[in-house]
């Protein structure tokens, strides 16, 4: 069954509010539930009972739930999983520890780096080496792995994770040691070589650690989910959305919660890309802003960009390199600490600075008047004229312009000097500055052209600042879609069935051993098309990808390869193709340094009922706006008499002329002077700069 | 300035400091030098027409950071500006232009507007190999250690010159990846310049004055601040290194005035007939750091921070001339820091973190079968960190490098690149100095040739003989031991043999104690036993 003839329910449990959507052959009903820690399965069946009721179906007549959820993220970044005990190689006890013995943060002496998940005493070493050509130095020490079972299962552990150097070369010690585990222990034993068969052993062994950190929590929770769900009598199949943005069953993500981190912000991205479909975009750039952090990610051809490596709670100001590693196949997003809650302060050197730091709900910006007196992006928003402070989350919230006016003069305009609005100004210009320099340096490092794309905005507090953003990056094309609140939600709807299965094996590209390749891609393929058919019955695609470079250099690029087996002759093929690659993202190929495969990775999806696709529409009849209001504008540098436009008020083929704001329920849209909005067929607003 | 002008400068200065994080990301993906792709060894940065330098990278580490910062203004005594034309991109390895050794490459490229020369980009990076004797400290001049490049064109109006490529292809080992790094250097540079043209047209300005002068001046009222506060007067440290084959004394006076603080290098050892000497532009970089680090950590680097700090010294082995051999500057390079922040630490007791491992412990080997048996050769590089000095505040970091920015590499990396075997890459228990907050921890490596093989180590160590001290009735940390398993002990500097079927294992300095041991926490104490930190059997 495809999109539009079946009920699927979507439920994504966030950090504030579960979202739910539910597609009722096409119509869609959303609902937000606020998130319940302590039991986060009752806010999903809160949430379905809602929306049945609005839709008027029963649970019963669900066909499909598809969930993703923060619970994994949340564990390891409260360090709240299991006590894990680490086995790991002889001589590498502390590799998770010693991290890449790099502080992250140059002038800081007095910094401090994360803990490792798994304490010292926990970790356990046997003897026992593979070497990187994948042939065993020496023999797995049996006798000791009896001993550290017998140990573990003295102790009162909750779960094992087992990492051996270069596993990812050869598996036969990872999987010999599980089976000598099982032996004495009735514990989820998690092996490296199965989470993240990938070369570099502090992301790996980090992953595999990971993994069976949040095992056990994530196993209660995802059965109790299933019996509470029947017990309403949702007895349909339940599904997860993992962190590559595809979908596995619940046995697959009981064993591999690790897959399940991120599992959220992916949906936006799948959502984005979805509209892009429809409208037939081929270069996307999705921006999701929300309370804490905005996420940027790239859309090319309806996929959104992917990567084999991600950090999770980071630390110290979102900094690179202060979290820990995570090594899967990932919906790769660039994420920095700039919400609607960042809080805004001046520097040694009177600079405007925002976030990380954010008033989140409690207290609130300081407009909310409940207790909040530092100024947060939301603040500046509201003295700019970008929110109406009577009409806020629909009414339910007062907004006090002078709450906000206080904060900021006193944290920013007084030590720079500036009129409240000025700074306030200040305040919204740097933060915008700062997410389109990190959307600018997302796109060099994948060789792409920032400005060349169309932005899709969605989240509570991107459709503020998202014209702003385009006329900083030079982009010419903006839509907002409809339900940007629940978007995540709504893209888990629109997910496929999908796996990515990934591993490392070095070798060069001159004469390479095409038996070997073969042999690897069809393992790579055959589980990647295992987990798919978990799910789906009908004809899979699969896209084969080689991670490149020249012998020598540290960074690989993707190189798609053709989905057959390969025969010596096409060595000249993928030389080709990887110069045209390596070309397109640095400028140009370089002649002489010998060419090498690093790692492989084989995707494998259901084919998705395709949206249709429909031009953007850019002409439109222009309508008047109801009232007005004075909102600063940003290209003019100063306040105008600015049009108000109700949303709900809109049909296709309107067309309100920037500067402008278009208010509904959740935000409002703001038009700046530069740009036009037109409302599309489906009810998206596209933000066009005037005369392209 | 009117209020909107105020905010539109403060956003430009965020989007210049964007426009050379994509310099350096551009070099970090393309490089082909394990020490800038794994290691981050680089740095990029804008600079105006005058050459002051502007804003950089965060990437990076000091030892070239703070160097570029003042190359630049050889560039300028070099070329004259009517022999400079858009496109061009000018290169050096002049140990004592650019940044200490022959194995980094400096590259400047101008920036053109029209017809006006508005600033430049600058960036370094360490490559693989320069000829002469290897990345090592057996050179007994400069001449040894691999080809001089005197400032010159690598390109005029974007033609490479392709005369020095053929001297170049021809004076080094791995003539492609060298080749290919001078390529991601200027690439790097013309990305900067790229971003930046766009930025000014996007803003309507015609040049870099007047956001270069809002920059510098407000850098420059905020480090005054910071040097207003510090006490005024002068206190000196020294210490004892390892040095080749005897110790050698390294000494500092900081005085600090009302507008600057001046390091003096007076009473170090003289200049050494080894190539662990130190080219004062190496010096000053890591004085800075160490300044800036406690006197103004989250001041950007930029010209104007830089002024304040000044150093001098006679010649000696922190102030060497030419032509003493340099290639391993770093050693002593990365002691400097201990030894500035030791006179600060009497100038500001109770602030200043202990000694510790300071020089990162490279190990750079030349492996290849044993004679008579097939097998591969190669040169395989690895950085490696001792621990860190205990803070006033808090336990030193273990395994952690400091000074230096650098990263480790994955040893299932490194063991691809050559015929060798990692058995070891462990935490060293018991090598953190003791006190109140303990040192960070060194550790043990154990590296053998794989079967059928046999390597030389070029060994670049330091803190063997004299351990890092502690500050405050902290105790010092463990010295390094250079050794086979054998237990036979080698020498902590210089080009050395490991036969097939021996192991090199290496026990890396822990860091200094702070504070005395008896005032440790008892919470801290048992969680260092349990973890196995400290396993001594003296409690």
């Amino acid at each position: 069954m495809s999109i539009g003839q079946d009920i699927r329910l979507g439920a994504d449990i966030g950090g504030t509010f579960t979202d739910i959507a539910l597609d009722v052959r096409g119509t869609l009903y959303s609902t937000k539930v606020l998130t319940n820690y302590t039991a986060p399965e009752q806010a999903i069946l809160d949430g379905i009972e809602i929306v049945t009721q609005d839709a008027g179906v029963d649970a019963s007549q669900i066909d499909m739930i598809i969930h993703g959820t923060t619970l994994a993220t949340n564990a390891l970044i409260e360090r709240r999983g299991a006590r894990t005990a680490l086995i790991t190689t002889e001589g590498f006890r502390d590799v998770i520890e010693m991290r890449t013995e790099n502080r992250f943060e140059q002038y800081d002496l007095n910094l401090k780096l994360p803990t490792p998940l798994i304490p010292r005493e926990d970790r356990f070493t046997v003897k026992g080496r593979i070497s990187a050509q994948g042939e065993e130095l020496l023999a797995l020490d049996e006798e000791t792995l009896e001993i550290i079972a017998r140990n573990i299962k003295a102790e009162g552990f909750g779960a094992v994770a087992v990492g051996f150097i270069h596993s990812y070369m050869n598996d036969a010690h990872e999987k010999r040691a599980r089976e000598i585990l099982q032996r004495h222990l009735d514990l989820p034993i998690s092996i490296s070589a199965e989470v993240s068969p990938q070369m570099r052993e502090f992301e790996r062994f980090n992953t595999v650690c990971a993994n069976a950190y949040v095992r056990p929590q994530m196993a209660s929770y995802l059965s109790r989910l299933e019996v509470r769900l029947k017990e309403m009598g949702a007895g349909c199949p339940v599904f997860m959305i993992h962190s590559g943005g595809g979908l596995v069953s619940l046995e697959t993500a009981a064993e591999f919660p690790v897959r399940l981190v991120e599992s959220g912000p992916a949906g936006g991205a799948i959502f984005a890309a979805d509209i892009a479909r429809r409208f037939d975009l081929d270069r996307v750039v999705s921006y999701d802003m929300g309370g804490t952090t905005a996420k940027v990610c790239l859309i090319e051809d309806f996929k959104p960009q992917t990567a084999r490596t991600f950090e999770v709670a980071r630390t110290y100001r979102f900094c690179k390199g202060s979290g820990m590693p995570i090594s899967i196949p990932v919906i790769e997003m660039i994420e920095i600490g700039a919400g609607g809650g960042s809080i805004a302060w001046v520097d040694a050197m009177n600079r405007i600075q925002v976030g990380p730091e954010s008033a989140s709900s409690e207290p609130g910006p300081a407009c909310y008047g409940r207790g909040g007196e530092r100024p947060t992006i939301t603040d500046a928003d509201l003295l700019l004229g970008k929110l109406d402070p009577d009409n806020f989350a629909g009414g339910k919230i007062r907004l006090s312009k002078e709450a906000s006016a206080r904060a900021i003069s006193l944290d920013v305009g007084e030590k720079l000097d500036l009129q409240p609005q000025a700074a306030a100004f200040g305040i919204c210009d740097v933060v915008d500055e700062n997410m389109a320099n990190a959307a600018r340096v997302h796109a060099v490092e994948n060789g792409k052209n920032i400005s060349e794309n169309t932005m899709i905005a969605f989240g509570g507090a991107a459709p503020l600042h998202a014209a702003r953003l385009c006329e900083k990056l030079n982009i010419d094309r903006c839509l907002i879609p409809r339900g940007a609140g629940v978007g995540s939600a709504i893209g888990f709807l629109r997910a496929p069935f999908g796996y990515e299965a990934v591993a490392s094996q070095i070798m060069g590209l001159k004469g390479f051993d095409t038996a070997a390749l073969n042999t690897l891609l069809e393992e790579l393929k055959a589980t990647a098309e295992s987990f798919v058919r978990e799910g789906a019955q009908g004809e899979i695609q699969r896209e084969i990808t080689a991670f490149m470079r020249y012998a020598g250099q540290g960074w690989e690029i993707p190189v798609a390869l053709p989905d057959r087996d390969f025969i010596a002759a096409d060595e000249a093929l993928i030389e080709q193709a990887f110069k045209e690659r390596y070309a397109k993202f640095f400028g140009r190929a370089v002649e002489g340094p010998a060419i090498e495969f690093v790692t492989f990775s084989v995707k494998a999806h259901d084919m998705r009922a395709e949206t249709e696709g429909h031009p953007l529409t850019e002409e439109g009849q222009v309508i008047e706006a109801s009232a007005t209001r004075q909102v600063f504008d940003p290209a003019l540098g100063g306040e105008q008499s600015t049009g108000i436009v109700l949303r709900d008020t809109l049909s296709a083929g309107d067309r309100v002329i920037g500067p402008a704001v278009i208010v509904e329920r959740e935000t409002s849209t703001v038009v700046t002077s530069p740009f036009d909005a037109v409302v599309q067929s489906d009810g998206t607003l596209l933000l066009m700069r005037k005369g392209v | 300035m009117n209020q909107i002008d105020e905010i539109r400068m403060q956003v430009m200065w965020n989007r210049l400091i964007s426009v050379v994080e994509e310099q350096a990301m551009t070099l970090l993906r393309t490089a082909f030098s394990t020490s800038v792709r794994e290691a981050g060894d680089l740095s990029a940065g804008v600079y105006n027409a005058r050459g002051e330098m502007l804003a950089q990278a965060v990437t990076g580490t000091p030892g070239h950071v703070n160097t570029m910062a003042e190359a630049v203004m050889h560039f300028i005594a070099e070329i004259p500006r009517e022999e400079m034309y858009p496109g061009d991109t000018y290169v050096t390895n002049d140990p004592w232009k650019g940044t200490g050794h022959l194995h980094d490459i400096t590259m400047v490229s101008p920036s053109f507007k029209g017809d006006e020369l508005i600033g430049f980009f600058a960036c370094t990076a360490h490559v693989v190999d320069v000829g002469g004797r290897g990345f090592g400290a057996d050179g007994k001049s400069v001449y040894e250690e691999g080809i001089q490049i005197p400032i010159m064109k690598f390109a005029e109006r974007g033609e490479v010159n392709q005369d020095l490529l053929k001297i170049l292809r021809l004076n080094v080992r791995e003539p492609n990846q060298v080749i290919g790094d001078f390529y991601s250097l200027a690439a790097c540079n013309d990305v900067g310049h790229n971003r930046l043209i766009a930025m000014l047209d996007e803003v309507g300005l015609d040049n870099l004055e007047s956001l270069g002068e809002f920059i510098l001046s407000r850098t420059h009222a905020a480090i005054m601040e910071r040097i207003a506060d510090l006490p005024k007067g002068a206190w000196s440290n020294d210490m004892l290194t390892d040095g080749y084959d005897q110790a050698i004394k390294l000494a500092a006076e900081v005085s600090i005035g009302n507008d600057n603080v001046n390091v003096d290098f007076s009473g170090t050892a003289a200049m050494s007939p080894w190539g662990i000497n130190v080219p004062m532009i190496y010096t000053k970089a890591y004085a800075c750091y160490a300044l800036k680090c406690v006197v103004a950590p989250d001041i950007p680097n930029n010209a104007a921070s830089l002024a304040v700090f000044k150093v001098s010294s006679p010649t000696n082995i922190l102030n060497a001339e030419r032509p003493a051999p340099v290639s391993v500057r770093h050693v002593l390079g990365h002691m400097v820091p201990d030894l500035v922040l030791g006179a600060l630490a009497k100038a500001m007791p109770g602030q200043v973190l202990a000694e510790g491992a300071a020089a990162l412990w490279n190990v750079h080997i030349s492996a290849r079968p044993v004679e008579g048996q097939e097998g591969r050769q190669a040169e395989v590089l690895m950085f490696n960190s001792g621990g860190m000095g205990a803070r006033p505040q808090l336990d030193g970091l273990s395994s952690t490098a400091f000074p230096s920015g650098v990263h480790t590499m994955p040893i299932e990396a490194t063991e691809h690149t050559g015929p060798i075997v990692i058995w070891r890459k462990e935490l060293r228990p018991d090598s953190g100095g003791a006190g109140k907050f303990r040192g960070g921890l060194g550790q043990v490596i154990e590296i053998a040739p794989a079967e059928g093989h046999e390597f030389n180590f070029s060994a670049m160590f330091d803190r063997v003989t004299s351990a890092p001290r502690g500050r405050d009735g902290g105790e010092p940390g463990a010295p390094g031991s250079v050794a086979l398993d054998d237990g036979t002990q080698l020498r902590p500097k210089g080009w050395q043999h490991v036969p097939a079927g021996r192991r090199l294992v290496l026990k890396l300095p822990g860091g200094g104690g702070f504070g005395q041991p008896a005032e440790r926490l008892q919470e801290a104490i048992a969680a260092d036993r349990a973890q196995g930190y400290v396993t001594g059997g003296d409690v």
